[in-house]
């Protein structure tokens, strides 16, 4: 079952939670909506969910207008943040609560409703304690239960609001894994919502980067982390040197010194912005570097982190080396130094949030 | 190392996490004294007055056929006002948790009014509406609808006094579960009376039966309003509490105290119920209210 999302809209009071999002997701895929608390991602989801009504705009399953239909008819399995299994039942109950609130024609018989529960138990690895209630189960086999329960009604999709975002770091990356598993073996369409770019990159077909109720960029996790269309998704994932620039004639400089490339945007102010370990730190001078001075170093696992100062704004940038590297010839504090990004990406300062005509360069190949 | 680490140990745990044997007993002695001069002593005093003169003028007073009406009226009473706000408290509880609407916090504060007003009032406002010189009065005289000094101003007045018990003990839990759970189950297909009656019911259902008893004790002893509208007619409009003040001023103690033990047997009766359930069904409470 694929999902259309067409221009949806959701003003609660005066304040507007999405502006007018579109997205696709194909049959059969698992997409996250990413995003930092407050961007909508949730209200999205609900909207999906038929627990929300759009104040304009259209969903559509299989190209069939979903928003008219009530949300108990739309058959979409929904997994909360904390469970909300029913806590006056046991495990057992709480799957077969889906079963058992079917009008009497569809539902199915007392012996075929328990195999059936018994079957997504173990499928969900609690075979073992249905006759327990969620209070006596920790949160990851609460969770665990809750999907079990979604799933009993033979959902046409499968939406998961930050499902993981109360469990501890451990159980968080199994269950993680688990459920990718259990995605790539059911092939149910499925949408999750989560503020972990780790946990979106890590499950996810694609992502949907959301802020303030707009969807950001839409691509694979790669795309996204590789190429971010504008500057938000810059920032919102991975760690990135933000360096505020000038843009002149298709080049951007910081203080002075051309540093990258920045062809199609107009002269002005510009914002640059560059991995850490995406910079080359040397002794000597290169083309395209700039001096500065080894703040600090730190060496953390397999990574150097070095903090450079600078004498133009930002006043500082982080660079990460591989601790091989690092290894050779070790720089120390106080040391004078050139580096230069490998690869940077410009946008007009001006410019908040829209995608900005912006170019990849390699340095080397600057005369 | 090996050294240091005695001196590390954190002190015994008895003081940090409690206090002083003399401070807790003190504590402990003092509560039950308070109780017992407050709560158990009177009891107690009710019941050695009633028996002062013997069982059989105690059987004597509570088999008066005043008395026997008196019981009747009371019980009925709280039957038709208990249910009543049974069903208004969990309506306006489950509007108030689970619904955003204008109004809401008039709404609150107005199921607080009865609590606010003394019980005097509460009996005024309705001789005044129906009351022979009221506004709605001559018109109810005219069809031969009696309110004022009969049984229906007496359960008006207690629907009024205890209108806000239940009401008051579902709205915080109800607010405090939010609607995940009902979402849950309207998401898995159910209808909005299978929703209530199979996930929002049994959630609340301790806090609305102890919402339902303090009611239920609070409609069966209620004075002031009910003084107001009875009009004192003996055998008809006379509730336990007006029989028991009735009897006492007229110098029966012993009748006044028997009536009076007989009262304070039905809450303490309403108290065991309480008791019997959360015993019996003790584990199945644990589990709501675990998250």
């Amino acid at each position: 079952m694929s999902i259309e999302v067409r221009g949806v809209e959701k003003v609660f009071g005066n304040f507007r939670a999405i502006h007018g999002v579109s997205l696709n997701v194909r049959e059969g895929e698992l997409v996250a909506l990413l995003g930092p608390s407050g961007s909508g991602k949730t209200t999205l989801l609900r909207v999906i969910a038929g627990l929300e009504f759009p104040t304009a705009g259209s969903i559509l399953f299989d190209g069939e207008d979903a928003v008219t239909r009530h949300v108990r008819e739309r058959k979409v399995g929904f997994v909360f943040q904390h469970y909300a299994l029913f806590k006056h039942m046991t495990v057992f109950n709480n799957v077969a609560f889906g079963l058992r609130v079917k009008p009497r024609a569809d539902r199915p018989a007392p012996e075929e409703i328990k195999a059936k529960v018994d079957a997504l138990l173990d499928l969900v690895q609690v075979g073992q304690f249905g006759n327990r209630y969620p209070s006596q189960l920790s949160g990851g086999q609460r969770q665990r239960v809750a999907l079990a329960r979604a799933l009993a009604i033979e959902p046409r999709v499968l939406l998961l609001d930050e499902p993981f975002g109360a469990l501890d770091a451990k159980v968080r990356k199994e269950l993680r894994r688990w459920l990718r598993g259990l995605h790539d073996r059911m092939g149910l369409t499925s949408v999750f919502v989560t503020h972990d770019q780790e946990e979106a990159m890590e499950l996810a077909d694609r992502v949907a980067v959301m802020n303030r109720g707009r969807i950001e960029q839409v691509g694979s996790p790669t795309e996204v982390y590789d190429t971010p269309a504008t500057p938000f998704v810059y920032e919102f994932l991975g760690n990135a040197n933000r360096l505020p620039c000038r843009i002149e004639k298709g080049r951007a400089l910081l203080g002075g010194t051309v540093f990258t490339e920045a062809e199609k945007l107009v002269d002005g102010a510009g914002i640059a912005f560059v991995r850490p370990h995406d910079i080359e730190v040397t002794t000597e001078r290169l083309t395209l570097s700039i001096p500065a001075v080894v703040r600090q170093v730190l060496v953390a696992g397999a990574v150097a982190k070095i903090e450079l100062s600078l004498e133009v704004e930002p006043g500082m940038i982080e660079v990460a080396l591989p601790r091989g590297a690092h290894w050779g010839a070790p720089f120390t504090a106080g040391q004078k130094v050139h580096w230069r990004a490998r690869t940077a990406r410009v946008f007009p300062a001006a410019d908040g949030g829209a995608p900005a005509a912006a170019v990849e360069v390699e340095p080397a190949t600057l005369k | 190392m090996a050294m240091t680490t005695p001196t590390l140990q954190a002190p015994p745990a008895l003081a940090t996490t409690t206090e002083p044997p003399a401070v807790r007993r003190g504590l402990i002695a003092g509560a039950l004294a308070f109780i017992a001069l407050f709560l158990v002593m009177p009891l107690a005093v009710v019941l050695a007055e009633a028996l002062r003169r013997g069982v059989g003028t105690y059987f004597e007073a509570i088999t008066e056929p005043y008395t026997l009406a008196a019981v009747k009226l009371t019980l009925i009473a709280a039957a038709v006002a208990v249910p009543l706000n049974l069903v208004f408290g969990l309506t306006a509880a489950w509007a108030i948790a689970k619904f955003e609407f204008r109004g809401k916090s008039l709404l609150i504060t107005l199921i607080d009014l009865p609590f606010s007003v003394s019980p005097v009032i509460a009996g005024l406002i309705y001789t005044l509406m129906f009351g022979a010189q009221g506004w709605v009065g001559p018109w109810l005289i005219e069809h031969d609808v009696r309110i004022i000094f009969a049984l229906p101003g007496i359960v008006l007045a207690t629907v009024f006094v205890t209108f806000p018990f239940v009401a008051r003990e579902l709205i915080p839990l109800m607010q405090d579960q939010g609607t995940d759970e009902e979402e849950a189950a309207a998401l898995l297909g159910a209808s909005g009376w299978q929703i209530f009656f199979r996930v929002t019911l049994p959630n609340v259902k301790w806090a609305l039966l102890y919402g339902v008893l303090l009611c239920n004790a609070r409609a069966m002893g209620e004075f002031g309003a009910v003084a107001v509208v009875s009009g004192h007619i003996r055998g008809v409009t006379n509730t336990m509490p007006l029989h028991i003040e009735i009897l006492y001023n007229e110098y029966k103690f012993a009748a006044s105290f028997a009536v009076a033990s007989l009262l304070a047997l039905l809450a303490v009766v309403t108290l065991v119920a309480k008791v019997l359930l959360e015993w019996r069904f003790g584990h199945e409470l644990a589990h709501n209210r675990g998250r």
